[in-house]
């Protein structure tokens, strides 16, 4: 291995020299053991060549405060958050690559601590990082540091997720409790100065994914339920589908601390982001299979039914309140902000 | 206006400047006790009080809760008693 | 939760609504000549629309959305003021998230933030005071802003401050009372309400005697009111009990967080650090005669408005509505928010033109939110 002696990245860590190398061989490459050191990596698999098969590529940038927070960090993001995204559309995600900015200032720790989590994951998630970039931009230019990840799955041939394949009818499922990671941002800023035991459930879903296809091979789509919170991901499933959506509030799973920390701010917890909750829709009839799956897999364990497709009110997402009063669930208007009032 | 929420008293965290910890539904966060600080702070703790922007507004009265509670626990032997009254009713009607 | 979810049982839920409508039919109201209920408050008005309440009560009762969002009735010369002072060199602007997005003339503060002023949220005018600790070197300005139930809040911040001589903290100040509007509201020869539904966490503070005047003098019940479903369904059956027995009354339905006579400590920061203002302008409503309140001038230095000589301090001042929006209309009962030309069309959520849109407590925003322009219109 390279000595890198410095503690902190400085520009001239990004000028193309031998401390630029340095950083990259001894952070980076020797930790993510990408296959060869050409500038670009070069893929096979057999998986391609079978006919229909397609290519699915994905490319999600990562900016979170704080870097490091309860159950994660912007490396276990950023593999999580680009892995889902292809498993989310039924591919079987592959290759990823990591592309950093990093703020003048830096500590090379963190760096190494968010390169090891990022090379944890993509183990866990069967993937492997194949290539990567770093940039270092002046103090003040980014906050520490930013992560961008691109992703290449295969989805195998006959296989069509899509949201404008939902049926009125269709179940909906999630995965787990909803809001953790949104309160636990909330909370690990400080700004409010809340403290909570919660942690992010910042997790790859592919092998859940898998699990449930194999399952329930008619599901019709799945969106993972990320910024704007499962709110979002229905309206936009309701839109794309042309169907109405009708959830249960009693049935939606939220850990007591989510609720706690919502009634505090004043926020819905509906709206709230999550990295490792997804909500998927399956036919009726392979409901029950699509759950026993979920629920035999480590990310699936609290999977639930929380609602239905319908034919009434096509594009609209309306939850049943918990005495029996209906109330439509919109899409956010910007930001989701704290209030008193 | 004025989301308040009630909160356990769990530790007094600065006498002097009447701060405590108060825990909602496990969300722990430090609050100002002024208003509710009638007594020895030490017999706050275990107290529930309703917080409002990170002060303990009021203490809650856990008799007048149950007495609120009771009040719709008899509302509701009563409804069930008309719906059932009114269910005979049309029960002997049906027979006739 | 203890307190909350016990207070959101279905079951009870669906008594009380049995009773709701059994006393309605005897009062004999109908959806065509339906009784109004104003609930004063904007936190009422959100628990209404989040549990669906204004679709399970009989049809006779109609829910009117009263002027209790602090945002919402606030001015936007005094959102263009809050910029002013976050834009001088030094200050740190905090603020509740709530008035954030509330439209100035220009800016709103969110988009003064994008510009590059240094405006934070925060939860607590506590964490403001912390704030001006750490920042010994920067001004530190709250903006206060609430009725009775936030006053306290920051005239015990403001008795913290002095106590610790900080001299880099000060709170601009746009706190409001809630009885001087509801007497503005049932002086206009307009009103058609038949009772209140009151503000229970303001009356935690000021207790229930506040409101002897409308029992007494316009012999309408007011049921001081919980925030939890069941707490306002029991609290309409109330208003409608007294109603069905030609009762006018002030009821108390919060008790366990309500005392009668309210907070003594809150009461007594209150007055120590605050007094009326001659008038206050209300955004929808005017100028209403002493319904607003200002920083003492034993204070003084802890007020930004004459820290920064602005405001009120600044002069005579002239006012200002955006053309066409009714908001004042709606917030008096006279119409529906789907009534205002401008609803769903030049005023929606993404770009709010009247300030019942901008807070999720305004009926406007609380209207579109949950449904009810898209229920207008089907």
């Amino acid at each position: 291995m390279k000595a890198l002696r410095d503690t902190h990245v400085t520009l001239s860590h990004g000028g193309g020299g031998k401390a630029m190398r340095d950083l990259i061989e001894s952070v980076f490459t020797e930790v993510f053991q990408p296959p060869g050191m050409e500038d670009q990596a070069r893929l096979m698999t057999g998986a391609l060549q079978e006919p229909g098969a397609r290519l699915a590529f994905t490319t999600d940038s990562f900016v979170v405060t704080p870097v490091e927070f309860p159950g994660g960090d912007i490396g276990k993001i950023a593999v999580c958050g680009t892995v889902n995204d292809l498993a989310v559309g039924g591919g079987r995600p592959l290759w990823l690559s990591a592309a950093f900015i990093i703020e003048e200032g830096c500590e090379i720790a963190l760096l190494r601590r968010i390169v090891a989590s990022m090379a944890a994951e993509a183990v866990a998630a069967g993937v492997r990082i194949v290539t990567g970039d770093t940039k270092v931009v002046e103090r003040g230019s980014a906050d520490r540091v930013f992560v961008t990840t691109s992703g290449i799955g295969v989805i195998p041939p006959g296989r069509n997720l899509a949201a404008d394949t939902i049926r009125p009818g269709d179940v909906a499922i999630v995965n787990g409790v909803l809001g953790d990671h949104g309160a636990a941002i909330l909370a690990a800023r400080g700004d409010m100065a809340l403290s909570t035991n919660l942690r992010s459930d910042c997790q790859s879903l592919g092998h859940l994914m898998q699990a449930v296809l194999a399952a329930a091979p008619a599901t019709r789509a799945a969106r993972d339920a990320t910024r704007g919170g499962l709110a979002s991901a229905l309206n936009e499933m309701a839109e794309a589908a042309r169907v109405g959506i009708e959830i249960d509030e009693t049935l939606l799973p939220m850990r007591d601390e989510v609720r706690g920390v919502c009634e505090i701010l004043g926020l819905d917890p509906l709206y709230l982001a999550n990295e490792g909750t997804l909500v998927l829709f399956v036919p009726e009839d392979q409901a029950d299979a699509a759950l026993a799956a979920m629920k035999a897999t480590e990310a699936g364990r609290g999977a639930v039914i929380i609602g239905r497709a319908t034919a009434a009110h096509p594009g609209t997402v309306t939850m049943r309140t918990l005495f029996g009063g209906s109330r439509i669930v919109d899409m956010l208007v910007g930001e989701q902000l704290p209030r008193i009032c | 206006m004025c989301l308040g929420i009630p909160g356990q008293i769990i530790a007094i965290t600065d006498p002097a400047r009447l701060m405590a910890m108060a825990d909602v539904s496990g969300v722990r966060r430090e609050v100002n006790i002024a208003c509710i600080a009638d007594g020895p702070l030490e017999a706050l703790i275990g107290e529930w009080a309703l917080i409002h922007v990170g002060f303990a507004m009021s203490r809650i009265d856990a008799d007048e809760a149950a007495k609120t509670l009771d009040a719709l626990h008899d509302l509701g032997e009563a409804q069930e008693a008309l719906e059932a009254m009114a269910a005979g009713q049309a029960a002997l009607e049906m027979q006739r | 939760m203890k307190y909350v979810t016990e207070f959101r049982d279905p079951k009870a839920a669906k008594s009380l609504l049995a009773a709701i409508a059994q006393t309605a039919d005897k009062i004999g109201v109908t959806r065509a000549k339906p009784l109004h209920i104003m609930e004063i408050c904007g936190g009422h008005t959100h628990a209404i629309f989040r549990y669906g309440l204004d679709k399970l009560v009989h049809e006779g009762v109609e829910f009117i959305h009263g002027p209790g969002c602090p945002v919402c009735v606030l001015p936007m010369s005094r959102i263009d003021e809050c910029v002013e002072i976050a834009r001088q060199p030094g200050v740190i602007f905090t603020t509740f998230g709530d008035a954030m997005r509330v439209p100035g003339h220009k800016q709103s503060l969110l988009q003064a933030k994008a510009a590059g002023a240094d405006i934070r949220m925060v939860y607590s005018p506590l964490d403001a005071l912390e704030l001006a600790r750490r920042n010994p070197d920067r001004e530190v300005v709250f903006f206060g802003l609430g009725f009775e139930t936030t006053t306290p809040s920051t005239a015990l911040s403001i008795q913290a401050a002095a106590r610790e001589g900080l001299t880099n903290f000060s709170i601009f100040c746009n706190h409001i009372t809630v009885p001087e509007p509801i007497k503005a509201l049932l002086d206009d020869p307009d009103m058609v309400l038949d009772g209140f539904i009151g503000p229970g966490h303001v009356s935690m503070v000021i207790g229930t005697h506040p409101y002897d005047f409308i029992a007494r003098d316009y012999h309408k019940p007011i049921v001081v009111a919980g925030f939890e479903p069941l707490d306002l369904l029991q609290s309409v059956l109330m208003v409608l009990t007294q109603i069905a027995e030609r009762r006018a009354e002030v009821e108390n339905q919060y008790a366990r967080v309500v005392p009668e006579h309210g907070n003594p400590v809150s009461l007594a920061a209150i007055d120590d650090v605050y007094e009326k203002r001659p008038s206050f302008e209300w955004r929808g409503l005017g100028e209403i005669d002493a319904s607003g309140l200002r920083i003492r001038p034993k204070y003084a230095a802890f007020d930004s408005e004459e820290k920064f000589c602005i405001g009120y301090a600044a002069g005579p001042r002239h006012f200002e509505e955006p053309e066409g929006c009714a908001c004042g209309a709606v917030m008096t009962g006279r119409i529906k928010p789907t009534a205002c030309p401008q609803f769903g069309r030049g005023c929606t959520p993404e770009m709010p033109l009247g300030a019942l849109m901008v807070s999720s407590e305004g009926a406007c925003a609380a209207y579109w939110q949950y449904g009810g322009a898209r229920a207008a219109a089907e």
